[in-house]
């Protein structure tokens, strides 16, 4: 496992894009098509702007490229702002030159939610798998909406919220919590687990206790995001401000490797 | 089918784009609600498409990608008031029917260089005569290579106040409109189907009954070229009367103890649920520019640009025609002849909206929406014009941020090219 601790949250942005493009790339030379997992939420946003930065200075194209998302809310149009298809066509996809057929995410309108979760993993398979997922997590640490409690072997099926998020939430529905959903599609850990690779991005002091139960505590189904401690290549990518609850030890050590680590960023 | 990218000025644009092309406008700003914005705009057979279910269900990209340099892309220019340009005058019926229809024709091809892509075409006061013959031949229309889309005639008299014709000619002003208005309305211009405005100064003898019936009849009612007090002007909009012609010219100076027309701007008996829309010419000679700061920051929703723009608009200075009337041009001024009396205008659309910039420091987006959003609400056509959301007629501009005009496309297809 690899913890990259950045200067702020800019500095997380440039640093996941600047990976991403690269594997972009290196799939794209060698012919291949690279298989993302794809996050929403204001800690991905900055990635996303960079990576259109990157596409329109020319430097990747998204044709190679295959995409799933990890979740999506149940019952909200797709048309509605607040809709995770809205959120990835107005912050990336209609930015950028991906062929719309190689786009997925999970239909949360569908009569039989779980068929749509079946096939989506499914469709996973059928790409080969994801070279990279990307996540963010939640303040209690969970990944997708895999809340605290969710089994660690869960796949892709429906989940109900819990109340802090839908709490949380309520502030993108006008502060109305009887229009905020209640279920979403989700992915589930060890959908994450399977992809080659796992990015997680964390910024904010207010993320600081989650990324020490991530990584410095066992691995539990309490916090979600820790079954990645058991994942072969996974790389937390954190601002200064997430580390503030980490050991100083900790913190020192991937320091120290972070002349390495920059390296994987070249390009 | 592999995609193109062109850029906006390629060749390759000459020629429209086949049924069911889908094409793309990128690298642009595109004049939002929100400001203008880093997007898109989809066209599909001349309509702005709805990009998000193109993707997520159509799951298509778009067959040709135009290129527009960074430039801003504003839905095609409205203007509502234009009197002719080109050598052209709308209030002149030469000879026969085609020569008139040739000139619209002309004029409305020429628009396109200044982004306008609707226009009201313009008569002033007529005879009878020349109503019946010339109102058939102003048929509405959408705008394509032809030309700019013709709205319907916009009618500046007869039934105006003679203190305050302008340059209209006054043995032909109607003073009146007598006990039975309707009567009188279908006597003076004949047939009202293609009339999209009328100007009437509202004080006249039964113009408040000729407003109401106007309205009921389809057209678009300005209050203008009158001496109305403030009292006659509100009558007028409770009537019906949704617009001021050209503020401040021909009708009575603000004053503080008797406002006159001007004080629609600021009148308590309007609602916002029906604002009143004003048109000025944001020339420089029409309306001084602190007269154009005074009318933007009292009531800057209603403010419209027109041109009021005459034959002379487009061409050399000299002696030009409008109506009867015969007008000297010396660059952007236009006076009735023997007279200090300003006639129309020679400024563009686009000079028009530079200028309330400059004047007023109003937003680019601001003044842009002045010349086609608002416009459009006015005479209630957003759902077709005057907009870049999903399903309008793709008509629009690409301009740069000095309001040089580079291109013009007519329902998607590029009509005029700088």
């Amino acid at each position: 496992m690899k913890l990259i601790i950045e200067e702020n949250a800019d500095c997380v942005a440039d640093f996941a894009a600047r990976y991403v493009a690269r594997k972009i790339a290196e799939a794209t030379d060698r012919d291949k098509f690279f298989v993302l997992g794809l996050p929403t939420g204001s800690t991905p946003l900055g990635m996303y702007k960079r990576l259109i930065e990157f596409y329109n200075s020319g430097v990747i194209s998204f044709r190679k490229v295959k995409t799933f998302n990890m979740d999506e809310y149940v019952g909200l149009p797709r048309d509605h702002p607040e809709s995770y298809h809205s959120f990835m066509f107005d912050n990336f996809f209609r930015h950028i030159d991906i062929d719309p057929k190689n786009v997925h995410i999970l239909d949360g309108n569908t009569s039989n939610h779980e068929k749509e979760c079946a096939e989506y993993e499914a469709k996973i398979l059928e790409a080969g798998g994801i070279d990279l997922f990307i996540g963010g997590i939640g303040p209690d640490g969970h990944i997708a909406f895999n809340e605290p409690g969710s089994s660690l072997a869960s796949r892709t099926r429906i989940k109900t919220l819990n109340e802090d998020t839908i709490q949380a939430n309520a502030r993108f529905f006008g502060g109305d919590l009887s229009k905020v959903p209640t279920q979403a599609l989700t992915v589930g850990v060890q959908t994450v687990m399977d992809a080659r690779e796992v990015m997680i991005l964390i910024t904010g002091s207010h993320k600081a206790l989650a990324l020490h139960q991530a990584i410095e505590c066992g691995i539990s189904h309490m916090c979600t995001v820790s079954a990645m401690q058991m994942h072969k290549c996974a790389t937390f990518v954190a601002d200064e401000d997430a580390t503030l609850e980490l050991k100083v030890k900790t913190v020192k050590y991937f320091k120290g490797l972070m002349a390495l680590h920059r390296k994987l960023v070249e390009f | 089918m592999e995609q193109t990218r062109i850029k906006f000025d390629s060749d390759l644009l000459n020629k429209q784009f086949v049924e069911n092309q889908l094409v793309q406008f990128v690298n642009c700003s595109v004049l939002r609600e929100n400001g203008l914005r880093k997007e898109h705009v989809w066209v599909r057979n001349g309509r702005i498409l709805d990009e998000k279910s193109v993707f997520f269900e159509e799951k298509k990209l778009a067959d040709v990608q135009i290129d527009c340099s960074g430039l801003i892309l504003s839905p095609g220019f409205i203007d509502l008031q234009l009197n002719g340009g080109f050598g052209i005058d709308f209030s002149t019926y030469n000879s026969n029917d085609e020569d008139y229809k040739r000139g619209l024709k002309l004029v409305a091809k020429q628009l396109l260089s200044h982004g306008v892509t609707s226009f009201a075409p313009t008569v002033i006061t007529s005879t009878p005569a020349t109503y019946h013959t010339v109102l058939p031949l102003v048929e509405r229309s959408n705008a394509s290579e032809e030309g700019a889309g013709i709205l319907g005639a916009h009618l500046e008299g007869p039934f105006i106040c003679s203190d305050k014709r302008g340059c209209h000619p006054e043995q032909l002003v109607v003073k009146s409109l007598g006990s039975n208005p309707a009567e009188t309305i279908e006597q003076v211009y004949g047939n009202t189907k293609n009339i999209a405005i009328v100007t009437i100064a509202p004080e006249l003898e039964g113009a408040q009954e000729a407003i109401k019936y106007l309205v009921s009849a389809g057209a678009t009612v300005s209050v203008g070229h009158s001496s109305a007090k403030l009292e006659t002007g509100e009558t007028a909009v409770m009537s019906g009367a949704r617009m001021i012609t050209h503020l401040f010219n021909a009708m009575q100076s603000y004053h503080h103890r008797d406002p006159g027309l001007i004080g629609l701007l600021t009148s308590s008996k309007i609602s916002s649920a029906q604002p009143l829309f004003y048109g000025i010419i944001s020339d420089g000679i029409h309306t001084h520019d602190s007269a154009l700061r005074i009318a933007y920051h009292t009531n800057a929703e209603g403010l419209v640009l027109v041109t009021d723009a005459i034959a002379a608009l487009g061409m050399s200075d000299g002696v030009h025609k409008l109506g009867t009337q015969t007008i000297h041009v010396t660059g952007l001024e236009a006076k009735l002849d023997g007279t200090n009396t300003t006639a129309g205008s020679v400024a563009s659309m686009p000079y028009c909206i530079r200028h309330l910039i400059k004047a007023t420091g109003c937003s680019i987006e601001f003044a842009l929406r002045s010349a086609t959003h608002k416009p459009a609400t006015l005479l209630g056509i957003t759902g077709e014009k005057g907009t870049l959301d999903v399903g309008r007629i793709a008509d629009f501009v690409l301009i740069d941020e000095n309001i040089d005009v580079k291109a013009t496309f007519c329902s998607g297809s590029r009509v005029f090219l700088q």
